[in-house]
């Protein structure tokens, strides 16, 4: 919402500058959000006369102009047509800045001439479109003076951003009635601003327009009233001036009269070309598939849910919010039809949604306008038009009621202090609520005015002392402390979190926050996404993501068209399912992907290293060691999903359903799919499958350090080359519980010596004596449940 | 040869030995089987009493003085052989080390641990909630109906209407809000919770992605009122920027869910041409913040004439910027080694009260 300080103080009489203004608006709740003085970038402009014009020699279009800016003539080189000898206008003198290019005016030859400036037009000051000659100024314009002072153009344009609730402040009288309960000033009456007096109608003789609701729900109040005979010429220029001040663009008197009230007054009106109507006006619910072409000049089809305002033969517009091009003012128009009705803000705000069109009056109409103001402003309007472009005015139509009903609260003043956390006396309260239009009886019932429509409790009231007492007066009361020191607050599933993320960064991993959306094609790639929005922002981000990976591949691919040789990036977040009873599952998860060089050329080998299926599986026991998970129990199996490579990835499980990771080797085809070229290994941890540790009790299991020195003893077996080596592991490990407590690969080898289809494990196996040493029997007795249980497996021992 | 000679001999040998192997044949040729003083050693058998008693501490003297002298011989030529091989095997040190990856924590995850270190010592509890939201918890219980004008500043995303549960449809959540809601509805007061996470809006421009972090603040119990808030976020903003020259500005404002609505600026100061928190030359956005409103209290089932409280909201990557000096928000988003090796932190700093929580 932009106005003027002028246009402020033409409600609000008031001594205080812009600053104080600002200051005040910003404490009260009307947040500044600028402050430009058009005069500032036009301060080196100044008025001057062209005291004579003569032809370029070199150039047919230009003149040489001698020009008086208040100093000794000034020769400059002109091309406007409408230079000419005798004329005043704005000169701008070397230095000077054009605000419509930023371009910084010399002492310049043109064509051999020399030019000491420049006559500006309209549009190079940036105060209007026009750029088809230079500025003409009245003769009587003071030469040398500077031009924005004396064109009134010192005048800042405040931008303050209007909360959905404060209806009342999109209008220049509202803020001026906010800041005069502030202590800023006096809110002049409305009748002085307008010079009318409001108590009795500003009613014609000629018969009332017909016009009349159907749709009491929509629109419950629809009031008209004609002028005839209207020359509908230009605005006068006091309110051109304020349009052209806030970027708004006069287009006739008519035209402007509406949007001037509906930034003066918050009041939007409409105006119809009565000689483009047919039969009566009425409010009426518009049918399905009807058509209106708006005054934006689109069309817009509508549906039975929606207000229009159509007589005999069409719709001329979509009520509250835009007229229809059809029925819209011209220079041509004699007779008009001013409506000025109250549109009901939940049907308002829901046919804009379904149009998707915003207009100035949909934003008041949808905030609720102020509902007793009907009658006056219509008369305000009314008069606009009979002062501006003659005519005369008919009867007044009032069909329908807005709705009046006057909202009352019991309001304790205590309140203020229990909610708000500041005392207020009581009459200071009353004053305060009375200042901004509220009524309060003697024992405390307060009337709200009817045109704040947000003030729907005690709560508001406390809102309206606080804002106008100031919130610096709010004393900050510390929130009452527990006894001790601070208790833990992390549920166990976030310091699960934490502590995956720190190992993960600890072992060289960089964490990544991708987006969680995806494109279709990523998510389907990757599993399938449940969730689809219906409006993304583009296709790439449509699709809810079912696994981290698509999103850390991408930015691996990045990194490296980047140039990294390297990329280790992990991420924790969600993946995004769709739960049994229909709401959203989403499982925290982590992944990593691993890319490029393991480690780069480097002196000592002259080689780089590449990741392989095993880099990410270490990753992977890592986290769930942080996590808490006996990683030596976990079952390795296959299944780690389509986008793994199918020989080269696993799950790791508890027990043979309870899936915590997946690892390996990513697909080529999805590697390469992401434009990643070689070996990308990734794994991913799913943490809502992670058991939670309980809580926490601190004592650990005791300890104490066996007596007896461990010995070790290695065994070779030949087993089939697609036995997992971990089933031998396992089953070595569990032959013999009492003494062996370590087993571990050391080497795994085909070739010579070593059958077709077979290859050989070495497994150094680690025996703890507990009460004496072991003797040779004990050996041997152990050795030979090591390889009977390798046998169960078809290993045989090597020889 | 008298025995003085045989030492004096001896000695030069040893002396003039310049290698372990000649050092050997001297100790062989003195000490061995054959050897000049073992031959002294032997003939001490035959002598009388009285003899030996003369001669055998000049030969045991003599065994003794060479023995010791080939020990420190031999001490003294393997120190040269060391040094020797050591000065072939030198290396250049100024070689560079094997590399070790260097791994980082996200800025947003730094400042969120954080976050939850300097409100659990205010006693605030971290809550969660889902990201999908249903329109219910996002907006209505929130206090904002289908009509509000509010929902047009909140340009949410939508999933289809088959996706719709109970009749509700289903968003990308636009706040923290709903877990305001959910932690309401699912445990009694007295309530002290933060809620960070991902938010969803359909913005996108040099300062607004549709993704981002937001941290939602409430408390619920009794007689909690306004200068409680101002209170708490005072707190919670200078021991986030780890400064006591924090300055707020409060100003009214309008959110649906709160009545009366607080926008909290915070004092920057500009130094190098960087704003700084801490000082009052000018003023920035950093919160929204209010008094939770009856309607949202009652939609939770709360009686609102016995439990009042305050609720907060900020956006988690604009602090990090504002602490940190990031100023380009895509980036949080991006995933560049680069960025994330110069803005990240390391595992190990963990954000501690005794510590600081800054790093």
């Amino acid at each position: 919402m932009k106005f003027s300080l002028s246009w402020l103080k033409e409600h609000l009489d008031t001594d205080a500058d812009m600053q104080a203004v600002a200051d005040c608006l910003n404490r009260i709740g009307l947040e500044v959000e600028g402050i430009e003085n058009p005069a500032e970038s036009l301060s080196a402009f100044r008025i001057a006369k062209v005291i004579s014009a003569a032809p370029h020699p070199q150039a047919d279009k230009l003149q040489v102009l001698s020009v008086d800016a208040g100093g000794e003539p000034l020769q400059v080189v002109c091309g406007a047509p409408n230079a000419r000898a005798g004329m005043l206008g704005v000169f701008g003198p070397a230095g000077a800045v054009v605000p419509a290019n930023n371009m910084v005016l010399k002492v310049a030859a043109i064509r051999g001439i020399e030019s000491n400036g420049m006559m500006c037009s309209i549009a190079e000051l940036e105060l209007g479109d026009d750029h088809d000659g230079i500025i003409e100024l009245p003769d009587d314009a003071p030469i040398g003076q500077v031009y924005a002072d004396w064109a009134g153009l010192d005048d800042p344009v405040i931008d303050v951003s209007i909360t959905p609730n404060r209806q009342d402040c999109m209008g220049v009288r509202g803020i001026a009635r906010d800041l005069a309960a502030a202590g800023l000033g006096t809110l002049k009456p409305l009748g002085d601003v307008y010079k009318i007096d409001l108590s009795t109608p500003l009613e014609g003789s000629d018969p009332a327009p017909n016009v009349r609701t159907d749709d009491a729900a929509g629109c419950p109040a629809f009031y008209a009233q004609s002028v005839s005979g209207v020359r509908n010429g230009e605005a006068p220029e006091w309110m051109r001036a304020k349009l052209k001040a806030i970027g708004q663009k006069p287009i006739s008197a008519l035209v402007d009269i509406t949007n001037f009230l509906s930034i003066d007054l918050g009041r939007p009106l409409h105006v119809y070309d009565r000689a483009k109507l047919n039969g009566a006006l009425v409010a009426r619910k518009a049918v399905d598939g009807e058509q209106v072409v708006a005054l934006n000049g689109k069309t817009y089809a509508l549906d039975a849910s929606m207000t229009v305002i159509a007589d005999d033969t069409m719709v001329h517009d979509i009520g509250g919010i835009m007229g229809g091009e059809h029925s819209g003012v011209s220079e041509d128009t004699t007779d008009v039809l001013i409506e000025c009705a109250f549109f009901d803000p939940e049907h308002i705000a829901r046919t804009g949604q379904k149009l998707g069109l915003t207009s100035d009056a949909r934003q008041r109409f949808e905030r609720g306008v102020d509902p007793a103001f009907l009658d006056d402003g219509l008369a305000i309007a009314t008069k606009l038009v009979l002062d501006l472009t003659g005519g005369k005015a008919s009867a007044i139509t009032r069909v329908g009621q807005a709705p009046l009903t006057p909202r009352i609260f019991a309001y304790d003043t205590d309140y203020c202090h229990r909610l708000g956390g500041v005392d207020v006396a009581p009459e200071e309260q009353r004053n305060i609520l009375t200042r901004l239009g509220f009524s309060v009886t003697d024992d405390w019932a307060v009337t709200v005015p009817s045109w704040r429509r947000d003030v729907d409790g005690p709560a508001d009231l406390v809102e309206e002392v606080v804002r106008m007492v100031g919130l610096d007066n709010v004393v900050s009361v510390p929130l009452p402390r527990a006894d001790g020191v601070a208790q833990p607050t992390a549920t166990p599933a976030q310091s699960l979190e934490r502590k995956i993320r720190r190992t993960a960064a600890a072992r060289g991993l960089n964490e990544a926050i991708n987006w969680s959306f995806l494109p279709q094609k990523a998510a389907d790639a990757f599993g399938g996404g449940a969730w689809s929005l219906a409006n993304p922002i583009s296709e790439d981000m449509k699709v809810m993501r079912p696994s981290l990976l698509p999103g850390l591949l991408s930015a691996a691919q990045r990194n490296i068209d980047r140039g990294a040789s390297s990329v280790r990036l992990f991420e924790i977040g969600r993946r995004y399912f769709v739960g049994t009873n229909g709401s959203s599952d989403e499982r925290a998860t982590a992944g990593i992907v691993l890319a490029g060089d393991k480690s780069v050329r480097n002196w000592a080998t002259g080689k780089s290293a590449k990741f392989d299926a095993f880099d990410a599986k270490a990753e992977a026991i890592a986290l769930l060691k942080a996590a808490g998970v006996a990683t030596d129990n976990l079952l390795v199996m296959d299944d780690a999903g389509a986008h793994y490579h199918p020989g080269q990835s696993a799950t790791l499980r508890m027990g043979p359903k309870n899936i915590l990771a997946a690892f390996g080797t990513l697909h080529p085809a999805k590697a390469k799919a992401f434009d990643l070229d070689g070996i990308v290994v990734a794994a991913e941890i799913f943490l809502d499958a992670i058991p939670l540790k309980k809580a926490s009790d601190f004592m650990r299991p005791a300890f104490t350090p066996p007596a007896l020195q461990a010995v070790t003893r290695d065994f070779a077996f030949l087993v089939a080359e697609d036995m997992p080596a971990n089933d031998l592991l396992r089953a070595i490990k569990g032959c013999d519980k009492d003494n062996i407590v370590a087993a571990r690969l050391f080497d795994r080898f085909s070739g010579q010596g070593v059958p077709e289809g077979q290859v050989s494990l070495a497994v150094e196996v680690t025996l703890q004596p507990t009460d004496k040493s072991y003797g040779d029997d004990d050996l041997k007795l152990i050795s030979d449940k090591v390889i009977a249980a390798a046998a169960k497996l078809g290993a045989v021992l090597r020889g | 040869m008298d025995i003085e000679t045989l030492q004096t001999e001896l000695m030069a040998a040893i002396d003039s030995a310049g290698t372990l192997e000649a050092l050997e044949a001297v100790r062989v040729s003195a000490l061995g089987k054959q050897g000049s003083v073992s031959a002294l050693l032997k003939t001490m058998g035959g002598m009388s009493p009285e003899e030996r008693q003369t001669q055998g501490p000049i030969i045991n003297g003599l065994r003794e003085s060479i023995t010791s002298a080939l020990a420190a011989k031999k001490a003294e030529l393997e120190t040269a052989d060391l040094n020797r091989r050591l000065a072939t095997e030198r290396v250049d040190m100024t070689l560079p080390a094997p590399d070790a990856p260097r791994g980082t924590i996200h800025p947003v995850s730094q400042v969120m641990d954080e976050l939850a270190e300097i409100f659990a010592d205010m006693g605030f509890a971290v809550a969660e909630g889902p990201e999908i939201e249903d329109d219910w918890h996002n907006f209505t219980a929130l206090n904002i109906p289908e009509t509000h004008p509010a929902r047009a500043m909140h340009d949410t995303f939508y999933f289809p209407d088959e996706m719709a549960r109970d009749g509700q449809k289903m968003v990308l959540r636009t706040h923290t809000s709903p877990v305001q809601i959910r932690t309401m509805t699912s445990q009694e007061p007295p309530i002290r919770i933060i809620a960070p996470g991902r938010v969803y809006r359909s913005d996108s421009d040099a300062t607004h992605t549709p993704m981002f972090h937001q941290i939602e603040g409430l408390v619920i119990d009794k007689g909690i009122h306004l200068g409680h808030l101002k209170w708490t976020l005072e707190t919670f903003l200078k021991a986030y920027f780890e400064r006591e020259d924090v300055v707020l500005r409060l100003r009214p404002s309008y959110f649906p869910f709160t009545e009366p609505s607080v926008e909290v600026d915070v004092g920057y100061s500009v130094i190098n041409g960087k704003r700084v928190i801490g000082g009052s030359e000018g003023w920035m956005e950093v919160l929204g913040s209010g008094m939770v409103h009856r309607k949202v209290i009652e939609a939770c089932g709360l009686d609102p004439d016995v439990w009042q409280g305050f609720a907060f909201g900020t956006g988690v990557d604009r602090l990090a910027m504002l602490k940190y000096g990031m100023d380009d928000l895509r980036a949080f988003f991006d995933g560049d080694n680069r960025w994330l090796q110069h803005y990240g932190f390391n595992a190990l700093d963990v954000p501690t009260l005794s510590g600081g929580v800054g790093v």
